[in-house]
């Protein structure tokens, strides 16, 4: 199975989970032996928070309560606009509230299975342990769940889950978290605890004999290119799902803080571990900037068909019953519209390449009501989906009482990241790495309502347990201004920056963004195929070459230029474009998110190797023109037992 | 469809700024009004010209940062974010003005981009409750009325987008510091800074250049998420109160 | 539905406006500004002066306005009414304790609402520097948007009115007729007249708005009574100012001479 793709390195493992203990005594033992730094010291280091989503702004706000000096990060204006604020479903933790037999062992084990057996048990187990935590921090901070009549909190179940275990705050649950957060960041920089950075992006890491130290930074309003130091660095950055241009994430979501950290040697896990969500708002034309999530609760009600005949142009209206595919009653009938997101979104673009989707371009799936709305009543249908019903109305000017609703599956979650160890540290001493922007928790899949559960878990508990041991050997001697790495770095970014505005070619940002995106949707996306991943590994390098030949970008290096921001986020997911390729071309087995069309059971499930692929791949960055390296972490399963998914 | 755009160039704060003429041709009624800039920002890199600033991030209605003065409404003809706003809501041949925000507040940073920091130094200046990570009780120790559960919701889905400045004669803040007020303030968790979080956040909106409110009430009708009045009139019931017990902003 | 859209611009004529942009640098992040001290600063507080003291106004406006309506009850009445005012507690109090007292709660009042008025419209003007090129209303009333031009013309009305009927020196029969004689004078004179039912609805229209102001202001306000508070605002300045405007009315008419 040798590419020559990719050179194999020496495997790696995490040495830092206590494996010596039960499962469900490692965190504590973990906390036990780590260093501690004492309060007098704490004030004497400073710590870098890049990112204040629900993982950097939870870290920040707790490291800053504990003493550091904590200078905070963040490309948007204000930190509470980090992309955590979209996530709508909700957050789960195993309180057992609801007295359903719910357990830290039972969300643990959901979780292991849910990624279909790709992540590390250790992480899993701690993050359902610290998940009843969460919930009682932020009903502490003021987070307003959802509660019943009685005033507790309320609970629903999501993602398939035998349990209700999921709290949420209507449908804004990222949003209230994330406010909560920010308050209590706000506290800490109004106690002068948080120096915070508006407006600036991290466009390099400092690394100063082998030991993360800072950062070279871009301030976004005057374009000044500056270099921070600190006794350690923590990235959370969030997912880098805008490498398909076209997905749920914020449009400045971007791949760059992390990809250039893996540039100065922080390995890179499962970069082609994505998710695709299968029910959002189909694109409506070129001019489509991003994709709108609707809830797959609609799926509870709604039927999702195509037109039995390729290129059947009638309203659906006008296409008779027998005319109609439902085609997932059709294959899973046992399951029928509810099978697990991967599926649904597999047969969506299924019928779509058949040449039967329908609406723009052909990529869309009819999501009916009809049929609900004869049995239930358009008042009751109102009350489950009317704020949904609005939205897709808002959007498409259409009216989904009177018609079907279009939908199409669309790039959600990143599962890939930064690899990290149990401490959450990279492979780069004294950069750490939380939330969507490192590899930890999820797996091959991520479930509902777990990555705020992360985010969070990472950002006020894990963090600034684990960070201790690494600091108690701090504060680190000064790295002086003009020390090489600093000019090196900061010489590198204007580099870069100049060299973008030089260019001034025919073709803007946003084109090659879109046809970049394009391809990697084609070939990484939803189905991937060894024949189509290395035409995408043949295109990707001359849209590179393009790019860096041809690009126009407005402006100058001075003053407030998004499209120049654009650009350096662009030319990062190109390369992360290749080695998610190389990743997903390497990976020869489907699981979760990763669907290879060679790997499948005769009823078309996925099919995992786990003989040869029960392992993180972690890619190691070599200079350009070299191949990645690859370094394996083997996964054992010592409490849940490795079994086929089944959905029959 | 045909548009002309009147939309306001400001190259940097220093600089004058002017209204500058645009016409666009083919405009979808399916696009959003930020995809309709999109387009004519693309248009103007491969033209050589400078494209026009605007904030904007989740492009969904949540994150607050879209803010346009549209026509003379904050956020357009629809009670709703400009990312949310389609342009099915414009007809053919109409001229649109596009403005910043304008508040001594949101001082200008470019074109259409404002800052809004203020808004976070109120967050900062009282904003929160004090609960340092690790020190929570149980999260089911003191239930909470569903009522104040959902009244203080209703208050906490502000966005801190700005619209209820931008539209509000006074340029008043009132809107949003309220908002975050009353969303503490229901909850029992709130209770201990009640007095204190309402004197300092006024104050320092105070001296954040935003005007005084007269309760007007154009912030609430142009609100996306629909704050309402009831917001400020509990805040301006704390403040009385804190202040009659004696609450004095620290300096 | 429109699939491609190559869009196309043209750029027009460029200048229309030129407008100063008299801003600091949004300077990143934006400096930390030290918010004000003290409570008498606090525009809550100012704004909740003006409540006062405009509910202490408007008490004595509901007194006045019954006072006037003696004029019904003919000359002698309405001139006791007046003497009265004056003689209140007397011998045990001085002549016009009562009327002083009245006099200086409604001075303090109008200057402490003035004060608190021209204070917060100072603040308002510093908070938009720079005025929109269009803005369009979309909630907002009439009566919100003329309260502060609307209440400098009550002003100047107080002003003129004392001089008028209190001390005479500005009404037609001197300072030396009775109050009777005095507002038949006036009332009788169309200019006058004129400047006043022009005072009497802009104080409508300012208490119309002030009424509902006011109870947000002092947070008796909320989502349930909140259209109950508008509707009485507007009853209620309509009944005040109806009332009022029956004097001038029932004098030039004749019906009372
Ligand atoms: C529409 C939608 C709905 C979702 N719903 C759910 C749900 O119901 N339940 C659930 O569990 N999960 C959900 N998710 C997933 C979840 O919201 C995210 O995974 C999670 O919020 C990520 O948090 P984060 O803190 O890691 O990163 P983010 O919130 O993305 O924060 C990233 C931060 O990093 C900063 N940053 C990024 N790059 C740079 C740079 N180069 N320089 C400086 N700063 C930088 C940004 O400014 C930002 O502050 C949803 C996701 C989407 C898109
Ligand atoms: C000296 C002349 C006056 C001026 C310049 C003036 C000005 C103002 C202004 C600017 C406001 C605030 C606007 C608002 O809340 O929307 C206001 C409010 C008010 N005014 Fe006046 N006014 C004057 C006289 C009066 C008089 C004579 C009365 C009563 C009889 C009165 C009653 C009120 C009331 C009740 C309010 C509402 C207070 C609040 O909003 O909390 N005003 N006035
Ligand atoms: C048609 C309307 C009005 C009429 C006929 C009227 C009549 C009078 C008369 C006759 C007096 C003199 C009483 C006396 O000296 O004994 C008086 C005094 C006064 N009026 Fe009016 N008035 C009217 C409206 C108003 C209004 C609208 C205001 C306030 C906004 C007002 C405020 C006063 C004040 C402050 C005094 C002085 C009271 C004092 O000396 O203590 N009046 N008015
Ligand atoms: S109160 Fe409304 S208008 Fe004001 S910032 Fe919040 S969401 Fe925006
Ligand atoms: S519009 Fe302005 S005056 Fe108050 S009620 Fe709203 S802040
Ligand atoms: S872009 Fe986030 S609210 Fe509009």
């Amino acid at each position: 199975m040798a590419l020559e793709l990719f050179l194999e390195g020496d495997p790696i493992a995490d040495t830092k989970a206590p494996t010596d203990v039960p499962i469900g005594e490692r965190w504590s033992e973990r906390k036990f032996r780590g260093k501690l730094v004492n309060p007098a010291n704490r004030r004497k280091m400073t710590i870098i928070v890049v990112g204040t989503g629900l993982a950097g702004g939870a870290a920040a706000a707790t490291l800053a309560e504990a003493g550091y000096k904590v200078k905070s990060f963040w490309f948007q204006d204000s930190p509470r606009r980090a992309h955590s604020i979209a996530a709508q479903g909700g957050i789960n933790a195993a309180k057992n509230y609801r007295n359903d037999g719910d357990s830290v062992h039972r969300l643990f084990y959901d979780t292991v299975k849910g990624g279909d057996f790709r992540s590390r048990e250790d992480n899993v187990h701690r993050l359902a342990e610290i998940s009843t935590q969460i919930i009682d921090q932020c009903v502490a901070q003021g987070v307003p769940f959802a509660r019943e009549y009685g005033g507790l909190l309320d609970n629903r179940s999501f993602g398939g889950a035998q349990v209700s275990r999921t709290f949420y705050a209507r449908g804004q649950t990222g949003q209230q978290l994330l406010i909560g957060a920010y308050q209590a960041f706000e506290r800490q920089v109004a106690a002068g605890n948080i120096e915070t950075h508006s407006r600036t992006e991290m466009l390099d890491l400092v690394v100063v004999d082998g030991k993360a130290r800072g950062i070279v930074v871009r301030d976004l309003v005057t374009g000044e290119v500056t270099t921070h130091v600190a006794d350690v660095v923590v990235l959370g950055t969030g997912g880098y799902s805008n490498v398909y241009y076209l997905s749920t994430n914020a449009k400045g979501s971007n791949t760059t803080a992390i990809w250039r950290a893996h540039k100065r040697g922080a390995y890179f896990a499962n970069p082609c571990y994505t998710q695709i969500h299968p029910t959002c708002i189909p694109v409506s034309g070129d001019y489509q900037s991003k994709l709108t999530l609707m809830s797959e609760s609609l799926r509870n009600d709604g039927r999702v068909w195509v037109p039995k005949e390729r290129g059947d142009s009638r309203p659906p209206q006008d296409i008779p019953e027998d005319e109609r595919d439902y085609y997932l009653e059709r294959k899973y009938p046992a399951f029928g519209n509810l099978v697990p997101r991967d599926i649904a979104s597999r047969q969506a673009k299924n019928v779509c390449d058949e040449g039967r989707g329908v609406g723009p371009g052909g990529l869309g799936v009819y999501l009916d009501f009809a049929e609900a709305i004869e049995r239930l009543g358009r008042k009751a249908v109102e009350a489950k989906y009317g704020n949904l019903f609005d939205m897709y109305a808002r959007i498409t000017g259409e009216d989904p009482y009177s018609a079907p609703m279009r939908i199409y599956p669309a790039v959600h979650y990143t599962m890939g990241g930064l690899w990290v160890d149990y401490d959450l540290q990279s492979t780069i001493p004294g950069l750490f790495v939380i939330g969507e922007a490192n590899f930890s928790d999820h797996g091959a899949n991520r479930l509902g309502a777990s990555a705020l559960m992360q985010g969070l878990s990472d950002g006020y508990f894990v963090l600034p347990n684990t960070i201790t041991d690494y600091l108690s050997a701090g504060p680190f001697e000064k790295v002086p201004a003009d020390h090489p790495a600093i000019v090196e770095a900061e010489e590198g970014v204007k580099a870069q920056v100049e060299k973008f505005l030089s260019i001034n070619g025919t073709r803007t940002v946003a084109s090659f963004h879109r046809e970049l995106g394009r391809l990697v949707w084609d070939y990484c996306g939803m189905e991937r195929t060894a024949e189509g991943l290395r035409k995408a590994l043949d295109r990707i390098p001359e849209i590179r070459k393009e790019f860096w030949t041809n690009v126009k970008v407005a402006g100058d290096a001075h003053t407030f230029n998004q499209n120049l921001e654009h650009a350096a986020r662009v030319a990062d997911f190109i390369e992360l474009a290749e080695l998610m390729c190389i990743d997903a071309l390497h990976r020869e087995e489907s699981c979760g998110g990763h669907f290879r069309a060679e790997s499948q059971t005769p009823e078309g499930e996925a099919l995992r190797n786990d003989e040869e692929f029960a392992y993180v791949a972690a890619w190691g960055w070599t200079p350009e023109g070299e191949p990645p390296v690859l370094h394996r972490e083997a996964l054992e399963y010592e409490y849940v037992h490795l079994a086929q998914r089944s959905y029959k | 469809m045909q548009l002309t755009l009147r939309v306001w160039r400001q190259p940097s704060p220093q600089v004058k700024g002017k209204m500058a003429n645009y016409h666009l041709t083919d405009v979808s009624e399916d696009m959003s009004f930020l995809e309709m800039l999109d387009v004519l920002n693309e248009q103007l890199i491969l033209d050589g010209e400078d494209p026009i600033a605007f904030d904007h991030d989740c492009r969904e209605g949540i994150c607050g940062s879209c803010g346009l003065m549209i026509n003379g409404i904050a956020h357009g003809p629809e009670q709703t974010t400009t990312c949310q706003l389609h342009m099915r809501s414009f007809s053919d041949g109409d001229t649109i003005d596009i403005e910043p925000w304008r508040s001594g507040g949101f001082p200008v940073v470019k074109d259409l981009v404002v800052d809004r920091s203020a808004f976070d130094r109120i967050i900062s200046a009282g904003g929160f409750i004090s609960a340092p990570t690790g020190t929570a009780p149980d999260a089911h120790a003191t239930p909470v009325p569903k009522v104040d559960a959902d009244a203080a919701f209703d208050a906490a889905t502000c966005i801190g987008c700005g619209a209820c400045v931008a539209a509000c004669p006074n340029g008043s803040a009132m809107l949003f510091t309220a908002a975050k007020v009353t969303h503490l303030g229901l909850l029992p968790q709130g209770q201990p800074e009640r007095d204190s979080r309402v004197v300092r956040m006024i104050a320092q909106q105070d001296a954040e250049d935003f005007g005084g409110c007269t309760n007007i009430g154009e912030c609430s009708a142009v609100c996306p998420k629909g704050i309402s009045m009831e917001t400020i009139s509990r805040l301006n019931h704390d403040l009385l109160g804190a202040l009659r017990a004696g609450a004095v902003p620290a300096s | 539905m429109g699939l491609t859209c190559a869009s196309s611009y043209r750029v027009l004529v460029a200048t229309v406006t030129t407008q100063q942009a008299g801003q600091s640098a949004g300077a990143n992040p934006g400096p930390k500004r030290d918010p004000k001290t003290g409570r008498f600063g606090s525009s809550v507080f100012k704004k909740a002066v003006m409540a006062v003291t405009g509910i202490i106004m408007i008490l004595f406006l509901i007194a006045h306005m019954i006072g006037n309506l003696h004029v019904f009850q003919g000359a002698a009445s309405f001139n006791d009414y007046s003497e009265w005012l004056r003689q209140v507690g007397e011998p045990a109090l001085p002549p016009r304790t009562l009327l002083t007292v009245i006099e200086i709660v409604l001075l303090v009042s109008v200057l402490a609402h003035g004060w608190a008025a021209v204070s917060l419209w100072r603040q308002a003007k510093r908070a938009r520097p720079i005025a929109y090129q269009t803005k369009k209303r979309v909630q907002q009333s009439y009566a919100s948007r003329t309260m502060r031009w609307g209440g400098v013309i009550v002003g100047l009305f107080i002003i003129y009115h004392l001089l008028d009927l209190t001390f005479g020196v500005a009404n037609i029969d001197g300072p030396d007729a009775t109050p009777y004689d005095r507002l038949i004078a006036s009332m009788s004179n169309p200019v006058v007249v004129f400047f006043y039912v022009l005072s009497l609805l802009a104080l409508g229209f300012h208490l119309r708005h002030g009424v509902w102001s006011a109870t947000q202001t002092l947070g008796q306000s909320n989502k349930r009574r909140e259209r109950a508070v508008n509707v009485f605002a507007t009853a209620f300045a309509v009944v005040l100012i109806g009332g009022y405007l029956v004097i001038p009315f029932v004098v030039l008419t004749g019906i009372v001479a």
